[in-house]
């Protein structure tokens, strides 16, 4: 058994979900007789080996931390929110069209009015399953799943039949907003090669000291936190879940249209149709996930997942593997981190002799629950 | 075979969390056959010792024998098989399955694989006619009462063949007539020669109950003594070091201006029947009001309706001169509403938050605890370290969770919290249920306390002593209504008991005579 710290083991613990996740990656090449060797170089080669590969990789990333921001904030008020694509789309649809409507404003003018409208947009669709299940107790994950849906095809519907004829160059796309509307910056685009990225790459981050400052620092994070952990002392002590609850969701929708945002304003500069869910909205989930929940887990997890997206494509053209097996590798991943638990258990010994907690897995299982007098 | 003297001996245990020895060389040994009881101070160690001997917490170091032989025990499982089970002080069943499923639970006896129902209910049967557990075998768990929880809880325990039963503040729950039944029913286990260790902080139940017992003061065994010819105040002082005083004295009350108003107050429970069926009463400032009455007889939604935590159907709150009635929760704390709730795991705690955090969780929102919305960390601990220090909370330290704290100090933080506020009407529902004996003595004085600078006390409690001992009126619920009002100087536990069971002041009064 291995002997390693509380803080220590909490770094470990994900490295270690990843390489397993990597090594079963392997596994399958090897057995569909790809070189996996060759396969992972050319992914790192892909995502880091060029500035335009970065500058890719930062992008991806980008929409990425909205959502698992925006993911987190429900999840510690206790709200599973799985409608982080619609909620996105929502952003999406909403900024561009703002963008359209409004070319020649100024890009001081424009610029935030999109970002902001985008925002707002999420940000409703994200506070109807809030309100319901405070108001009614209604399952989010159903409401949130459906919600997806019902985003995904009315922004079909928005773009084919009610957006003036002049705002679309085809029948399934707009036109390109105009630069007073565009998150891009040639500097930046100049030195990362002349990639996608975009000034919601600062957007991003600047979203994480927020976030960070919110959960960490203020009272509605305070707030937030408690109602996620235990309702009832939450209401003992004169907190409304159910504005919580609400608010919590919008601050989700909001971050989650930002998501959609900097896609439509930044790495796309025009909305088209969409055939399925925005894949950030459940992407963004597992990147939450994978960090924990912490603001700088979540900046770590958004790169990694960004390497092996970007990668994956390296991995196409580089090594002939089909995309299939770079989802297969992101995939072991995640399921090697959701079960963190266990490989946690390789650390088991050291906890019982010296750290914080002397929990046996039975205690563990049942202290959540806060029923167990320990 | 050399047969030990001990069927369960344990030497030497230490346990180490973080730095912080919760049992430091700790010896236990116990006797084929009898009741064993374990005391100490909240926080001394008690529960940290049973959960190494049912395998739910490993030990640094120490050892284990049963019936001279050392054993191993890293699981609870390995427990079941060494014949050892633990009755928890927070019951672990599972709500929606009936008594059956959960005592079968991990164990179900099975016919190529479809579970035996018919078998498993003839064993409850007969397990519970022979020890006297009556069990509704049948009915869900959510719709019994915390007697049969428990009852149910010792059958679980048996079923599996237990020989030495652990029973972890079993009585703290339980209303007086229940903890009569319930050492009826240890007597009758050790009688067939099981072996039970108990836990509680009751001296009077160790008195009637146990043969030996064994004192734990801040991590180590001071001493294990015959029950018979020792009295409780020696109890007390080997377990807290000093002397006790169990009745404190009191000044009479100087009576105040009216502080709460209830009028034609009804409230329902939750699935909506009548729960409290009108009643009107008044607490001055300066005076403490006790709530006497069986559990179930409407207390718990009385003061969930005072507190806002639950609708008024009718009737009216008023504190102060102020309508709170039907308020929400913060306004009525604001009007100056301290309360101790009932459930201090549900209600008074957000286990997986810190101890400073839940000191801070009727004050996060305000000067100096935070400012426009951004809180003040450096100010919350050091308000913490204060009441830890000024209530005396055993803790390592004002970060761990309040999940971590011993059970008593989960309570005292909570009081800390509560009373530290300065509010002019003071709620407190068990406020000394779990506690020690020198901890009720430090609480108790602390509500006199509170009375004497002229603040109103509102205290709902299922022990007579507590009610007896404090109050300066008693009112007596019984099925939502009052059933009279008594003096304690005039009244005895005898006419308090016969209110409480339904009789009316005159027939009460009459049947004493
Ligand atoms: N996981 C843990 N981490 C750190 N300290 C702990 C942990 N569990 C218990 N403790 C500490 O160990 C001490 C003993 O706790 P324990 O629960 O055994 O007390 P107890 O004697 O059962 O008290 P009570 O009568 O109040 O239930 C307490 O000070 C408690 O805070
Ligand atoms: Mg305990």
């Amino acid at each position: 058994m291995l002997k390693v710290s509380q803080p220590i083991k909490k770094i470990l613990v994900p490295l270690i979900s990843i390489l397993l996740g990597f090594l079963v990656g392997a596994i399958v090449m090897l057995i569909f007789s790809y070189s996996p060797i060759q396969a992972y170089t050319s992914m790192f080669q892909g995502a880091l080996g060029s500035m335009s590969g970065i500058g890719e990789t930062l992008r991806q990333a980008t929409p990425l931390i909205f959502t698992a921001l925006g993911f987190s904030v429900a999840y510690s008020a206790g709200f599973f929110n799985i409608g982080m694509s619609g909620q996105a789309l929502a952003g999406w649809v909403a900024s561009v069209w703002v963008a359209l409507a409004y070319p020649n404003l100024p890009t001081y003018l424009l610029l935030p009015l999109a970002i902001i409208v985008g925002a707002l947009a999420g940000g409703l669709i994200g506070a109807i399953p809030g309100v319901l299940r405070a108001f009614f107790g209604t399952s989010e994950v159903i409401v949130t799943i459906m919600l997806n849906y019902v985003v995904l095809y009315t922004s079909t519907y928005l773009l084919q039949n009610v957006m003036p004829k002049s705002f679309r160059s085809s029948t399934d796309s707009t036109q390109t907003i105009s630069a007073h509307a565009s998150l891009r910056m040639g500097w930046l685009q100049n030195i990362f090669g002349g990639s996608r990225i975009n000034a919601g790459l600062f957007l991003a981050v600047i979203a994480i000291i927020i976030f960070w400052i919110m959960m960490k620092k203020t009272t509605l994070g305070f707030e937030i936190r408690s109602v996620g952990m235990n309702p009832f002392a939450s209401e003992y002590a004169g907190m409304s879940s159910k504005k919580t609850i609400i608010l919590s969701m919008v601050i989700s929708g909001v971050l989650s249209g930002l998501g959609g945002v900097v896609e439509g304003l930044g790495t796309y500069q025009n909305f088209f149709t969409q055939t399925s869910s925005l894949s950030i909205g459940f992407d963004g989930m597992s990147v939450a996930l994978l960090g924990g929940g912490s603001a700088l887990g979540i900046l770590l997890a958004s790169l990694l997942f960004s390497i092996l997206k970007i990668g994956g494509l390296g991995m196409q053209t580089g090594a002939g593997v089909p995309f299939e097996i770079v989802n297969i590798v992101i995939a072991a991943i995640i399921f090697f981190v959701a079960i963190d638990y266990v490989i946690g258990l390789l650390f088991k010994q050291k906890k019982a002799t010296g750290t914080n907690t002397g929990a046996k897995p039975e205690q563990v299982i049942h202290q959540p629950k806060g029923g167990s007098e320990i | 075979m050399t047969k030990s003297e001990y069927v369960v001996e344990m030497r030497k245990i230490t346990k180490d969390f973080g730095g912080f020895k919760a049992n430091d060389q700790v010896d236990l040994k116990v006797k084929p056959g009898e009741i064993h009881a374990l005391l100490g101070e909240n926080g001394a160690g008690k529960s940290t010792l049973m959960n190494i001997l049912s395998g739910l917490l490993e030990p640094t170091s120490g050892e284990i024998l049963l019936n001279g032989e050392p054993v191993k025990i890293d699981s609870p499982t390995a427990a079941n098989r060494l014949g050892i089970g633990m009755v928890h002080q927070h019951f672990m069943l599972v709500d929606a399955f009936t008594v059956t499923e959960n005592i079968i639970l991990g164990n179900e006896p099975s016919h190529l694989g479809v579970i035996d129902r018919k078998k498993a209910t003839k064993e409850i049967k007969e397990l519970s006619d022979k020890y006297g557990l009556a069990v509704d075998p049948n009915a869900k768990v959510r719709d019994i009462s915390v007697g049969m929880q428990q009852r149910a809880e010792i059958l679980k325990t048996l079923y599996r063949g237990a020989n030495i039963l652990i029973f972890d503040e079993p009585t703290a729950v339980l209303t007086p007539q229940e903890i009569e039944e319930l050492i009826g029913i240890m007597k009758s286990l050790v009688a067939e020669g099981k072996s039970i260790i108990l836990i509680t902080h009751k001296l009077d139940e160790i008195r009637h109950a146990a043969d030996r017992c064994t004192v734990i003061r801040r991590g180590k065994s001071i001493d294990t003594v015959e029950v018979k010819g020792t009295t409780s105040e020696e109890l007390a002082e080997m377990m807290v070091g000093h002397s006790v005083t169990f009745k404190i004295p009191k000044d009479p009350a100087k009576i105040g201006a009216p502080i709460l108003n209830v009028k034609g107050l009804k409230v329902n429970e939750s699935r909506g029947l009548p729960a409290v069926k009108g009643i009107d009463f008044t607490v001055h400032g300066g005076e403490i009001l006790g709530i006497a009455g069986i559990d179930g007889n409407g207390q718990t939604e009385l003061i969930e309706a005072l507190t806002g935590l639950r609708k008024v159907a009718a009737g009216s709150v008023v504190i102060q001169g102020k309508d709170v009635t039907n308020a929400p929760v913060r306004k009525i704390t604001e009007t100056g509403v301290a309360h101790v709730p009932e459930d201090r795991q549900k209600y008074g705690l957000v286990l997986q938050m810190s101890l400073s955090e839940n000191l801070a969780l009727q004050t996060y929102y305000q000067k100096p605890m935070s400012r426009h919305g951004i809180l003040n960390y450096h100010e919350m601990r050091k308000e913490a370290l204060r009441l830890i220090r000024e209530y005396d909370i055993r803790t390592t330290n004002e970060q761990l969770k309040a999940g971590e704290l011993s059970g008593g100090n989960q309570q005292k933080a909570i009081v800390a919290r509560e009373l530290d506020r300065n509010a002019d009407l003071i709620i407190v529902s068990q406020p000394t249920r779990g506690l020690d004996v020198g901890a009720i003595e430090y609480i108790h004085r602390q509500l006199i306390d509170q009375r004497d600078q002229g603040k109103a006390v509102l205290l709902v409690s299922f022990e007579l002593d507590e009610i007896m001992n404090l109050s300066d009126r008693i009112i007596v619920l019984h099925d939502g209504k009052i059933a009279g009002e008594v003096h304690p100087e005039t009244t005895t536990e005898q006419e308090l008991g016969l209110l409480m069971a339904g009789s009316s002041v005159q027939a009460a009064a009459q049947e004493v005579k």
